[in-house]
C-alpha cells in the first residue's frame, strides 16, 4: 500500500488562507496568462495595499501560489524601498527632506523625532503607533520645514514643536481606543 | 558548428576568426591562449557580468567592456592588456578588498582563495583605502553550511549554482547597494530553509563566505580522550580525491597511504565505507527484486546521497514511497559499528567514537537526523569530516601522505567488491545494483559486469537494458536540475522506470560539496577533474577479483553471524530508515 506523502494540497490551502481573496484571484488569473512570473511586483503591491506591509507568511504564500522560489520573492521584496517588511505604525510621520525644508532646518527636526520616538527612518515604534519616513518635496515649500502625519501637514516645524505634535496623536489614539471600547 | 558564420577580429594585434556568438573572453582564450582574469564568470553558469575584473579595451568604445559578456563583432579590435587596463583591474580588486576582512592568515581559504590569488596576480601590493566594513554576524548554527556574509563579494556564483545546477534557488541577493547580502529567503538559517545541504555553494565560492561546518576540533578532542575508542570510516570517493591535497595529479588513488595516515592520526581502526556500500547493494537489490516481482512502488529511487534525500523530502515528497528504505552506506556502517562491532569488541557503544570521512557536507546533516541515533539519544556517527577537513588534519599533523607506506583497512569491515568503489561516481550505484540484482533475478551473474551505458557523465541518462529475458528501464541523474527532468516524468506518469539513481552533486560523490578545491589548472565543475577522479574509481574496480556485492564473503559472513536474511527483520531494524515530507516545501 502506498502511503500518502504529498503535502502539496495542504501547502496550497495554507497559502490561500494567508492572502485576501482578491489577491488569490489575481494570482490565479496571472498564472493562466502569459509570463505569470513577471507579475510578481504587481502581486506584492496588492499584498502591501491590503496589509500595509509584506509579512513572512504572505511572502511564502505568494511564492507557493505563483511557484516562484521564496528566495527570489524576498530578494525582490527587500530590493525596493517601497516594500515594507514590518507592519506600518498607526500614524506615519513623513519628514520632508527636500531642498527648501532642508535649508530651513529639517535635519534638526528629524534629530528630535528620532530622539523622542527612539526609532530611525523605515522603523516603527514598539507600541505600533508611529512609523518614521523620509520624504522628498511634499509641495508645501512655503511652509518649510514640513512634516506630514497621516494625511495632515504641519508647517514651520521646529524641534521644540515635536513633543506637542506627538502628544496630540498619542491622545487621538487613546480617544479612538476608548470610543471603540464603549 | 562548421556552418556557423565566422567573425574576423583583432585581439592584441593578432587577427583571429571565431564563430559568431563567441565572447571576447572565449575568443582570446581558445585562439590565442590569453586567459583574461575573471571572478564572477563561470562557463557552466549564466552570465552575471557583475565583477568587472575581465575588462578589456575595444577600439571605438569609450569605456572598458566586460569580456565575459560581450560578443565579438566583425572588425572588432580588442586590447586585453595595457597599463590602463591593468590599473582598472587592480582598482576593481582594491575596491572589493576595501570592505573585505583583512584576516587572510587566519582564514580557512588562505592559500586557495580566488580573491587572494587575483589580488596577487593583478598586482595589488598596497592598500590605499580603508573602506567601510560590512559587519554581519556569521551564520554558523546550521549543521552543514556556514555563511559568513562579511567575506562575501557578491559575485553571485553561489546563487547561480544553487538555482541553475541544483534547481533549489535557496540563495538570493537581498537588499540593495552596499547592504546587499546573499542569503536564503527571510535570512533564514540554512537548516530552516529549502537548502538541501549539498555544499555546491561552498565549492563555487571564491572566498570563505560559504564554508562547511567544521568537525575537526571535535575529532581532535576525541582522539585525545583516553576514555574513547575512536574509529573511522572512509567513503569510496575519498581515495580518488585525497591525493590532490598533497600535490598529486587528479585521479591518483591513495587508498593505502590514506589508511596509514589515519592510523598515524590516532584512529584505532580504519574501516571502509565500501563494505557497507556492498551491504547497501545487497539490501537494495533485495528490495528491488521484491518490488519488481510484486510490481509495486516502481521506480525504486536510490537513497545513498543525503543531499538528494533532503531534496526528495522538500521538493518531491509525493515520491517518498518510491525511495529505497536502505540507509546510506555511512549510516549502515555507523549502525553496525555502534551495535555489532562494539559488542564484539566489548566496548560500550557510548565509548566508541565513530568518525566518517565523506566527500559531502550533507552527510553532516544526515548524521544529525534523529533516525540515526542510538536508543540512548547519542548519534551513531559522532563526527563527519569532509575530504578537505581530512587533508587539513593530515597536513596539520605533519604527515607526508605521498611517501607513506600502504596499509589495508581493518576487518571485519575491510573487504569490498569493485561494485562498492564505483559508488563514488555517477551511475555507480546503478551499476553496482545491476550486478547484484541481475544475478538475483536471473540466477546467474550478468555476462558483462560493466554497465558502461549507465555512467551518466553528461548529467542525465535514460537507458533500456536487456538482461536475459528482462527489459529494465533505468534513469541516472547527477545534479538536481537533471534529476528534476527524470522525476517529473515519474510524477506525470510519462514513463515507467524500474530504477532511478540520483546523486545530488554533479558527477556524483567525486564532485561532492566536501571534495578538495580544484587544484591549479582546474576549475569547479571541471569535467576533466571529475573524469580523472571517476577513472581512478573504475580502475580500482576493474583491478579487483571481487566485483559483485552479493559475492563479498565478509558480507555473507555478516548475514550468517548477525543480520540473518537480506531484507529480514534485523536487517530492517539496523540498516533501513524512513523519510518524511519537510517544510518549507521547495518550488520545483
Amino acid at each position: 500500500m502506498m502511503i500518502q506523502t504529498d503535502n502539496r494540497k495542504e501547502v496550497m490551502e495554507k497559502s490561500r488562507a494567508a492572502l485576501p481573496d482578491h489577491v488569490v484571484a489575481f494570482i490565479e488569473a496571472c498564472n493562466s496568462g502569459p509570463y505569470p512570473h513577471s507579475q510578481l511586483i504587481s502581486v506584492l503591491h496588492k499584498v502591501q495595499a491590503h496589509f500595509g506591509y509584506l509579512g513572512k507568511e504572505q511572502l511564502d504564500a505568494v511564492a507557493q501560489l505563483m511557484q516562484i522560489p521564496a528566495a527570489k520573492v524576498t530578494g525582490v521584496a527587500t530590493f525596493y524601498h517601497y516594500f515594507r517588511l514590518e507592519p506600518q505604525g498607526k500614524f506615519t510621520i513623513r519628514v520632508c527632506l527636500g531642498t527648501a525644508c532642508y535649508v530651513k532646518g529639517a535635519d534638526r527636526v528629524v534629530e528630535r523625532l528620532r530622539d523622542e520616538l527612539g526609532i530611525g527612518f523605515g522603523e516603527t515604534t514598539s507600541d505600533g503607533l508611529f512609523s518614521l519616513e523620509a520624504s522628498r518635496c511634499l509641495g508645501a515649500c512655503g511652509l518649510a520645514p514640513v512634516v506630514m502625519v497621516g494625511e495632515r501637514i504641519y508647517g514651520e516645524m521646529t524641534p521644540d514643536k515635536v513633543p506637542a505634535l506627538l502628544e496630540r496623536f498619542v491622545k487621538e489614539a487613546e480617544k479612538q481606543a476608548a470610543q471603540k471600547q464603549s | 558548428m562548421s556552418d556557423k558564420k565566422m567573425i574576423n577580429l583583432v585581439i592584441d594585434e593578432t587577427p583571429v576568426s571565431v564563430p559568431e556568438g563567441a565572447t571576447i573572453m572565449d575568443a582570446a582564450e581558445k585562439n590565442l591562449g590569453i586567459r583574461i582574469p575573471r571572478l564572477c564568470y563561470h562557463p557552466d553558469l549564466s552570465l552575471a557580468g557583475s565583477c568587472r575584473v575581465c575588462v578589456v579595451e575595444v577600439k571605438g568604445v569609450d569605456f572598458l567592456m566586460a569580456s565575459c559578456s560581450v560578443k565579438v563583432w566583425e572588425g572588432m579590435e580588442v586590447k586585453t592588456n595595457s597599463p590602463e587596463i591593468r590599473q582598472a583591474r587592480r582598482d576593481i580588486l582594491e575596491l572589493l578588498l576595501d570592505n573585505h576582512p583583512q584576516d587572510c592568515q587566519t582564514c580557512e581559504r588562505d592559500g586557495n582563495c580566488e580573491l587572494q590569488n587575483l589580488a596577487y596576480s593583478l598586482g595589488v601590493r598596497e592598500r590605499l583605502f580603508e573602506g567601510v566594513r560590512k559587519r554581519r554576524p556569521v551564520e554558523a548554527s546550521s549543521r552543514s553550511v556556514v555563511r559568513n556574509a562579511e567575506k562575501c563579494i557578491l559575485c553571485g556564483r553561489c546563487v547561480r549554482v544553487c538555482a541553475e545546477v541544483q534547481g533549489i534557488y535557496n540563495l538570493s541577493q537581498h537588499g540593495r547597494g552596499f547592504e546587499t547580502e546573499v542569503m536564503p529567503a527571510h535570512g533564514a538559517r540554512m537548516d530552516d530553509s529549502v537548502c538541501i545541504q549539498c555544499g555546491q555553494c561552498i565549492n563555487v565560492c571564491p572566498t570563505a563566505a560559504l564554508v562547511e561546518q567544521s568537525a575537526t576540533e571535535a575529532v581532535w578532542a576525541a582522539l585525545n580522550d583516553p576514555t574513547k575508542t575512536v574509529v573511522v570510516q572512509t567513503a569510496p570517493s575519498i581515495r580518488a580525491a585525497l591525493g590532490e591535497g598533497f600535490g598529486l595529479k587528479p585521479g591518483t588513488p591513495v587508498t593505502g597511504q590514506m589508511v596509514t595516515a589515519l592510523r598515524r592520526l590516532g584512529f584505532e581502526a580504519v574501516f571502509d565505507t565500501n563494505f557497507t556500500a556492498d551491504l547497501t547493494i545487497v539490501e537494495e537489490a533485495e528490495e528491488f527484486v521484491r518490488r519488481f516481482q510484486a510490481e509495486e512502488r516502481l521506480p525504486l529511487l536510490t537513497s545513498c546521497s543525503p543531499g538528494w534525500v533532503n531534496f526528495l523530502e522538500r521538493f518531491y515528497p509525493e515520491l517518498i514511497p518510491h525511495a529505497s528504505s536502505c540507509r546510506s552506506p555511512m549510516a549502515m556502517m555507523s549502525s553496525l559499528l555502534k551495535r555489532y562491532y562494539a559488542e564484539k569488541m566489548g566496548i560500550a557503544a557510548k565509548d566508541l567514537f565513530v568518525v566518517a570521512v565523506m566527500p559531502c557536507v550533507a552527510k553532516k546533516f544526515e548524521a544529525g537526523r534523529p533516525e540515526f541515533h542510538m536508543e540512548d539519544g547519542t548519534p551513531e556517527t559522532d563526527a563527519v569530516l569532509t575530504t578537505r577537513e581530512l587533508i587539513w588534519m593530515i597536513r596539520c599533523y605533519g604527515i607526508d601522505l605521498v611517501n607513506l607506506p600502504e596499509d589495508a583497512f581493518d576487518n571485519p569491515f575491510g573487504e569490498s567488491s569493485g561494485a562498492a568503489d564505483i559508488f563514488g561516481t555517477t551511475g555507480g550505484v546503478m551499476e553496482a545494483a545491476l550486478r547484484s540484482a541481475v544475478e538475483r533475478l536471473t540466477g546467474a551473474p550478468p555476462e558483462k559486469l560493466e554497465f558502461t551505458d549507465v555512467r551518466a557523465v553528461e548529467g542525465l541518462r535514460e537507458r533500456e537494458l536487456r538482461v536475459g529475458e528482462l527489459l529494465l528501464n533505468v534513469g541516472v541523474a547527477n545534479g538536481l536540475t537533471n534529476a528534476k527532468r527524470l522525476l517529473d516524468k515519474v510524477v506525470n506518469g510519462e514513463k515507467a522506470f524500474h530504477i532511478i539513481e540520483v546523486m545530488a552533486c554533479p558527477g556524483g560523490c567525486i564532485g561532492g560539496g566536501g571534495q578538495p578545491y580544484p587544484p591549479q589548472g582546474y576549475r569547479f565543475l571541471d569535467r576533466r577533474l571529475l573524469a580523472a577522479r571517476a577513472k581512478a574509481l573504475y580502475a580500482i574496480d576493474s583491478a579487483k577479483e571481487l566485483r559483485s556485492s552479493i559475492r563479498n564473503p565478509q558480507i555473507q559472513a555478516l548475514y550468517r553471524d548477525y543480520l540473518g536474511e537480506p531484507g529480514g527483520e534485523k536487517a530492517h531494524k539496523f540498516l533501513h530508515t524512513h523519510y518524511a515530507p519537510r517544510l518549507p516545501r521547495g518550488i520545483r
